[in-house]
């Protein structure tokens, strides 16, 4: 009995191993054609059950309009994350199809973690149609390695009901620094909990948000040939003075520091945040994901804005797809995403199910006929009054759109220190925050060369 | 041949456990080991780079502070973890009553899923509605800001650190204070010795192996400190509680330089084999 039970083990052993390593081909499908199986990224979480049932409805439709090619959707939220992007991708887990922000475009595409989809480009209809300026971020020497995605500027998010609750005029959001300070003094003056401008200081979002503000400043991250640092600037000083005066003489910025993206956007969720840089989708996430109230939110131009950091994302194919694979995934990319009046642009549906329709979240078809049916039918099916948006789209149409800095995660945990410095010490020395983040990034340039 | 069919049960017991070392521990510090001498991206083939990558992990700004802060953490930690746990030990192997009560209190909070111990804490240490500040409230006290300012941050990771594993080691303790003959502490009482020589000159030197283990343990544990600020600080403010352990995590899964983060592993084990080499050499001369 002894006996067996160790063979019993060691078998198991030997089993579930061989089990784990083994593959599997696809077999034919019933038509004789050769099955396709792909498995593709960002279906919604399970904590939004229609967007989620919407999804599944289009990869049931996708499935029976292509017979032959079986979808799998993969539902890790965010889409893409970069703590797992390599080891996805190393031990084959990765999806066949898979988004990638802007800010790591050149990376991925630099190591060879995206497939060549030159040859397939013709099978996504409105190609043509896609903004030239994000087609030419995802080309590299002539090869295209992404089908661009979502294209978006950086503007001001606002509570609107906390505007009217705190006296302001919701249809007049602030235009400059100095009417965002008195704002937010008024909406912390709503009582205690009450974050008059939320900001982030850790997790590289606090760099990433300071690059935002010294952008729209007319500032810099790096000099002009990358070699060296340059927001020890008045623009970067004037960022950081701004954000300290608030959350220390103004006390407009609540006590709490925000570390990571999820942390301003539950925050801003909770209905008590009065304002924070963002883009358009911030108001998307923060009503689909973390349950904001869809009428409170607006939208506004980035305040005396020089330049809006550009941001967006694209599709890209896992190198290790086969041409079948490719292109079926191709394919469930032009069907879910880049078809007018379907899959995500199925604007009456999204209504239907409680999606804000009406924001002005994503660009990436630009001024095109497909980017003009596209606003068409949003304005058409809008759930939200558009005008709450208008002055975001007026002003991200006169804003110059200002590509991420080279080696930006490596600079935003450094500039972190700086934001988390002046938001955690009232007796912060600004100069020398800035002097030591320089000195520090220029380090970290020389080494990178 | 008879001893090996004899012993085939054993010997699939141990197959299984060698599969698992070899699998979840070996090979993972063979791979890092080989890893820390190349530049991958774990998609195309490696370059071997010879010492690159720790010239890198050495020239990163954050390397300085990372290890300054492991080993204040470390030092903080052994501390309060190292001593609050054997003193909670001596009190409850002194309890006649309500001891087992006590003993699953004292080990409740290991049996909580770490994360979910941190996120617990992130609530005790909001600055707004949290409960420690409320604590100080109630007292007249005013409010700290924990987890928010750079001269309190680290600490309060301490004190998590602290909570989550002081009944493993008091559990520890306590087993091995049990193991004391009695006879002992009976010659020392007629011998007119107080609690306080007890313990010095019974307790102690009886406990002083299970001690010096539980101090090596502790060290190499603590100075791995990674969850309670990858979950509470993200490493700041101001890189106030960015640890060795929390850098490698940036450096491999932020930065996606793996080169750098497994020379970083390197140096992180290379001092643990100190503490590990300097606890054997304590325990053979106490053995001899």
């Amino acid at each position: 009995m002894q006996r067996s039970t160790g063979l019993l083990l060691v078998s198991a052993l030997a089993l579930s191993t061989a089990a784990c390593g083994s593959g599997g081909e696809p077999a034919p499908s019933a038509g004789g054609a050769k099955a396709v199986s792909i498995t593709v990224a960002c279906q919604p979480a399970k904590s939004a059950p229609k967007e989620r049932q919407a999804w599944d409805d289009d990869v049931a439709a996708f499935m029976k309009a292509h017979p032959g090619v079986t979808v799998k959707s993969t539902d890790q939220q965010p889409c893409f994350d970069p703590k797992t992007f390599g080891p996805k991708l190393a031990g084959g887990q990765m999806e066949t199809a898979f988004v990638v922000p802007v800010t790591n475009y050149n990376d991925v595409i630099g190591k060879g973690q995206a497939l060549d989809i030159t040859p397939y480009t013709n099978l996504i209809k409105n190609w043509n149609d896609l903004r030239q300026d994000h087609k030419e971020l995802v080309t590299k020497d002539g090869k295209v390695y992404g089908v661009p995605n979502v294209h978006y500027s950086v503007g001001l998010v606002y509570n609107r009901a906390l505007f009217t609750k705190a006296g302001l005029n919701p249809d007049a959001p602030p235009k400059t620094w100095a009417e965002v300070r008195e704002a937010a003094k008024k909406i912390a003056g709503l009582g205690p909990g009450y974050v008059g401008y939320g900001e982030y200081s850790g997790g590289n979002t606090g760099g990433w948000h300071f690059t935002q503000a010294i952008y729209g400043r007319g500032g810099d991250i790096l000099t002009p040939d990358n070699k060296k640092a340059a927001f020890n600037s008045p623009e970067g000083k004037a960022v950081l003075q701004t954000l300290h005066d608030m959350r220390w003489v103004d006390n407009s910025m609540g006590t709490k520091l925000l570390v990571g993206w999820e942390s301003l956007m539950v925050a801003m969720g909770s209905g008590k945040v009065g304002m924070m840089l963002g883009a358009p989708d911030v108001v998307t996430d923060v009503v689909n994901k973390f349950k904001g109230n869809v009428a409170d939110y607006g939208i506004t131009g980035f305040p005396e804005a020089k330049a809006s950091l550009s941001g967006g994302e694209a599709f890209m194919i896992n190198p290790k797809a086969t041409p079948e694979e490719a292109k079926a995934a191709l394919e469930w990319i032009d069907f879910r995403f880049n078809t007018v009046g379907k899959g995500r642009f199925d604007f009456a549906r999204g209504k239907s199910i409680g999606n804000p329709v009406g924001v002005p979240d994503n660009a990436v078809y630009g001024d095109s006929p497909t980017g003009k049916a596209i606003q068409a039918d949003r304005v058409k099916n809008a759930s939200l009054p558009v005008a709450n948006y208008e002055s975001y789209v007026q002003a991200a149409g006169t804003i110059p759109p200002k590509a991420e800095p080279l080696h930006a995660q490596e600079l935003y945990a450094i500039l972190d220190v700086a934001m988390s410095g002046v938001l955690s010490r009232k007796d912060a020395s600004i100069d020398q925050l800035l002097a030591d983040a320089e000195t520090k990034a220029n380090a970290v340039l020389a080494a990178k060369g | 041949m008879q001893i090996l069919r004899r012993n085939l049960t054993a010997y699939g017991f141990l197959c299984a456990a060698l599969a698992c070392f070899t699998v979840f521990a070996w090979y993972p510090m063979v791979r890092e080991f080989i890893l820390s001498f190349q530049k991958t991206d774990l998609i195309n083939e490696p370059i071997w780079v010879g010492l690159d990558n720790f010239v890198t992990a050495f020239q990163d700004p954050a390397f300085g502070e990372a290890w300054l802060n492991t080993l204040e953490f470390t030092f903080l930690a052994l501390l309060c973890g190292y001593a609050v746990p054997f003193v909670v030990a001596l009190v409850l192997n002194e309890l006649r009553h309500a001891r087992a009560y006590l003993r699953f209190v004292v080990y409740l909070p290991v049996m909580l899923p770490p994360i979910v111990a941190v996120l617990l804490f992130r609530w005790f240490y909001d600055p707004g509605p949290g409960l420690f500040n409320q604590v100080l409230d109630a007292f007249g006290l005013p409010p700290l800001a924990w987890l928010d300012s750079s001269s309190t941050a680290l600490i309060s990771l301490v004190i998590v650190s602290t909570w989550m594993n002081m009944g493993s080691a008091t559990l520890i303790y306590l087993a091995a204070l049990q193991n004391i003959p009695p006879e002992l502490y009976e010659a020392a009482e007629l011998d007119g010795a107080g609690i306080w020589k007890r313990i010095r000159h019974v307790t102690i030197p009886q406990t002083r192996l299970i001690l010096l283990l539980m101090l090596m343990l502790q060290i190499v544990a603590t100075m791995q400190v990674f969850i309670e600020p990858y979950m509470l600080t993200g490493g700041g403010p101001e890189n106030a509680t960015v640890t060795v352990a929390y850098l490698m995590f940036q450096n491999a899964f932020t930065l996606q330089d793996y080169g750098s983060a497994g020379a970083l592993g390197m140096m992180l084990m290379i001092v643990l084999l100190v503490f590990a080499a300097f606890q054997l050499r304590l325990t053979r001369e106490d053995k001899a």
